[in-house]
């Protein structure tokens, strides 16, 4: 069965502006058709795996028109963004009952689902501008949606990097349209196969790396990462954390530098710097937190820099010529890494969410032997503590493996040792969150709390069976050909790209 | 040249962002940084002989049939369209990012009472 791929973008969109409609008295409808259309979109991005489609949009074809792009790669990033979408639209079901205007939230919500899969499905670089910022300008307002200083104060700033960011992003489509004359990614990887590289490219390529990785948080771009992800409310903090940085920052970037603008060594150096040094800034910075988020969210920076690693580190034996095994070997481990950062960190700022509206705090010092108090959050967060901080048999245990195995292979026995060293400061502040939050004594003012059950321990529990099996994604052969093997060529092709997106237009014979 | 003069009042942008402690004063170098960006691409379709260029409309002479072929001469006049698309669009998404922005920035100084960065950081480690 062959789904419209702009049914992914009308669907979230369409809803998002219809919500808003039914008022107040319909509340209960509104939150039940979001989920609903969340669900679809599940459904939609599990059934479009292994798919290969380019969509002609209004029957102009490729050097004229819109197109939008099925490929491995991006059918991993749909699942990955509509599985974390569907268990924070349940979660905050309940959890946004703190806040007023929910229909207002949901269809922010909505907004923010569209544009991600905007961004991944696009074939063209304006139009993935343009869906970057309406999944961005739908975050900054759910950043600040409590309206208190710390959510203004955190929005402002998300804001100002962010519209930063955007600008970069602008002025990088505009040097590459001025020195290939096209906007569409097929056409330009096309062009970059032929002539090779020329000095405006390699400038246009500078200001993509400095725009996405600010939309990424790398770290010497990260500096509103840890104030804006903390100050949302736990389920945007999940979708945040979980799926915008990557389709935002890491898609976008690795589409770029593998299939459009083609790699260099330098480049890929430019990756590892950039991965290393958000893996190791940002688990020493998280190891001193006593805010339970802000010491999830520097978490998302060192995990995003192993993502990084591992494509910068594909990116390098491929450039290099080295064997092409070992690069996609590479690519395998940072795309798996990116699946599981999605789901473990999503269910730990759910949990941290749950344990917040449970007690009104997030300071680790102020909580303790809430184990008892708070049963399913606490199994649930255990098993995503063991995940992240990659203890076999959980997922992240896989991915990080899989890493250090690229590694060794490619010679490169310095990222290696980097990737298990900040594994092991990783389980350090995790086993800190652990002792202050689950264990030891009971404060004598949280003695009564208790555990809201229902839709949002069902999310919880949703994240945690899939931490604990997605395993099964690299174990299993017929699910890695299909979800991660696919991912892998889509970007290990490189060029290629451009020949599979314009043979498959013409075979759509529009 | 024009174009590094464009990269100039980029720069002059990422500046004031950086330096400037006022909100407003930093709301107002993003806008400068969105201007040199559409400005830089209106001057990707400019032509270097103004007083040849046309607007890109083909009108009854410049067409050769009723099938509505466009003449040479036509194609190597005409600027180039895409890039005022392309400005359209991206000054729309800027008008709805600075209301945001603008909007942040009145409920900040609804609460902190000033506008000065440096005196709002609850935010720290």
């Amino acid at each position: 069965m062959s789904i419209p791929l702009p049914l992914f973008i009308a669907l979230p969109l369409a809803s998002a502006f219809l919500l808003p409609l039914c008022g107040k008295k319909f509340k209960g409808f509104a939150s039940l058709a979001a989920t609903v259309v969340i669900a679809v979109l599940l459904v939609m991005s599990i059934l479009s795996f292994g798919r290969f489609d380019v969509y002609i949009v209004g029957r102009w074809t490729i050097p004229l028109g819109i197109n939008l792009v099925l490929d491995g790669l991006s059918a991993l990033m749909l699942a990955t963004i509509s599985t974390v979408s569907f268990t924070a639209m349940l979660f905050s079901n309940r959890y946004m009952e703190q806040y007023t205007s929910k229909n207002k939230y949901l269809s922010l919500f909505l907004l923010m689902v569209t544009g991600m899969n905007g961004v991944v499905l696009s074939g063209d670089i304006f139009n993935l501008f343009v869906f970057l910022e309406i999944a961005s300008i739908a975050s900054y307002a759910l950043v600040g949606f409590g309206c208190e200083h710390e959510e203004l104060e955190a929005a402002f700033k998300y804001m100002t990097l962010g519209t930063v960011a955007s600008m970069f992003v602008l002025f990088g489509v505009g040097v590459v349209y001025g020195n290939t004359g096209s906007l569409n990614m097929a056409v330009i990887s096309r062009y970059v196969a032929e002539n090779g590289i020329n000095t405006g490219l390699a400038f246009a390529l500078a200001l993509f790396t400095t725009g996405f990785g600010l939309k990424a948080a790398l770290v010497p771009f990260h500096a509103w990462l840890p104030d804006a992800h903390p100050s949302a409310p736990a389920p945007i903090s999940a979708m945040l954390s979980g799926v915008l940085i990557k389709a935002l920052g890491i898609y976008s970037l690795s589409r770029v530098i593998f299939n459009v603008l083609g790699i260099s060594v330098q480049i890929s150096w430019v990756l590892i710097a950039l991965g290393v040094l958000s893996m190791v800034i940002g688990v020493f910075l998280a190891v001193g937190q006593w805010d339970f988020k802000r010491l999830l969210a520097y978490h998302s920076i060192s995990q995003m820099g192993y993502v990084i690693l591992g494509i910068g580190m594909a990116a390098l034996i491929l450039s290099n010529g080295g064997n092409p095994a070992w690069a996609s070997l590479a690519l395998l481990g940072g795309l798996f890494h990116l699946m599981n950062h999605a789901v473990f960190k999503s269910l730990l700022f759910l949990t941290s969410g749950s344990v917040e509206m449970s007690t009104g705090t997030r300071q680790l010092k102020e909580l303790g032997g809430l184990a008892e108090r708070l049963p399913v959050t606490r199994s649930t967060c255990t098993i995503a503590s063991a995940a992240i901080a990659g203890v076999p048999p959980f997922n992240g245990f896989w991915s990080k493996l899989i890493l250090v195995i690229a590694a060794v292979q490619a010679g490169l026995y310095g990222l290696a040792a980097v990737t298990v060293l900040v594994s092991i400061v990783t389980l350090i502040s995790f086993l800190k969150v652990q002792r202050y939050v689950f264990l030891g004594e009971l404060p004598e003012n949280l003695k009564s709390t208790a555990e809201h059950r229902g839709l949002m321990a069902c999310a919880m529990i949703l994240l945690a069976i899939l931490c604990v099996f997605m395993g099964a994604l690299v174990i299993y052969e017929p699910f890695r050909v299909v979800v991660l093997d696919n991912a892998v060529n889509a970007l290990s092709d490189g060029f290629a790209y451009a020949g599979k997106v314009l043979s498959a237009q013409i075979l759509t014979g529009q | 040249m024009l174009y590094s003069l464009c990269f100039l009042l980029f720069m002059i942008g990422l500046y004031c962002v950086l330096v400037k402690k006022n909100m407003i004063k930093i709301v107002i170098g993003i806008l400068l940084m969105e201007y040199a960006v559409n400005l830089f691409l209106v001057m990707l379709g400019w032509r270097k002989l103004a007083e040849e260029a046309v607007a890109p409309i083909a009108a009854g002479g410049d067409l050769l049939d009723k099938a509505g072929t466009v003449s040479q001469l036509f194609v190597s006049r005409a600027v180039d369209p895409l890039p005022q698309a392309l400005v359209l669009t991206s000054i729309v998404i800027g008008l709805g990012s600075l209301a945001l922005m603008v909007a942040i920035c009145i409920r900040i100084y609804e609460k902190y009472g000033t506008f000065d960065i440096t005196k709002i950081r609850r935010l720290k480690g």
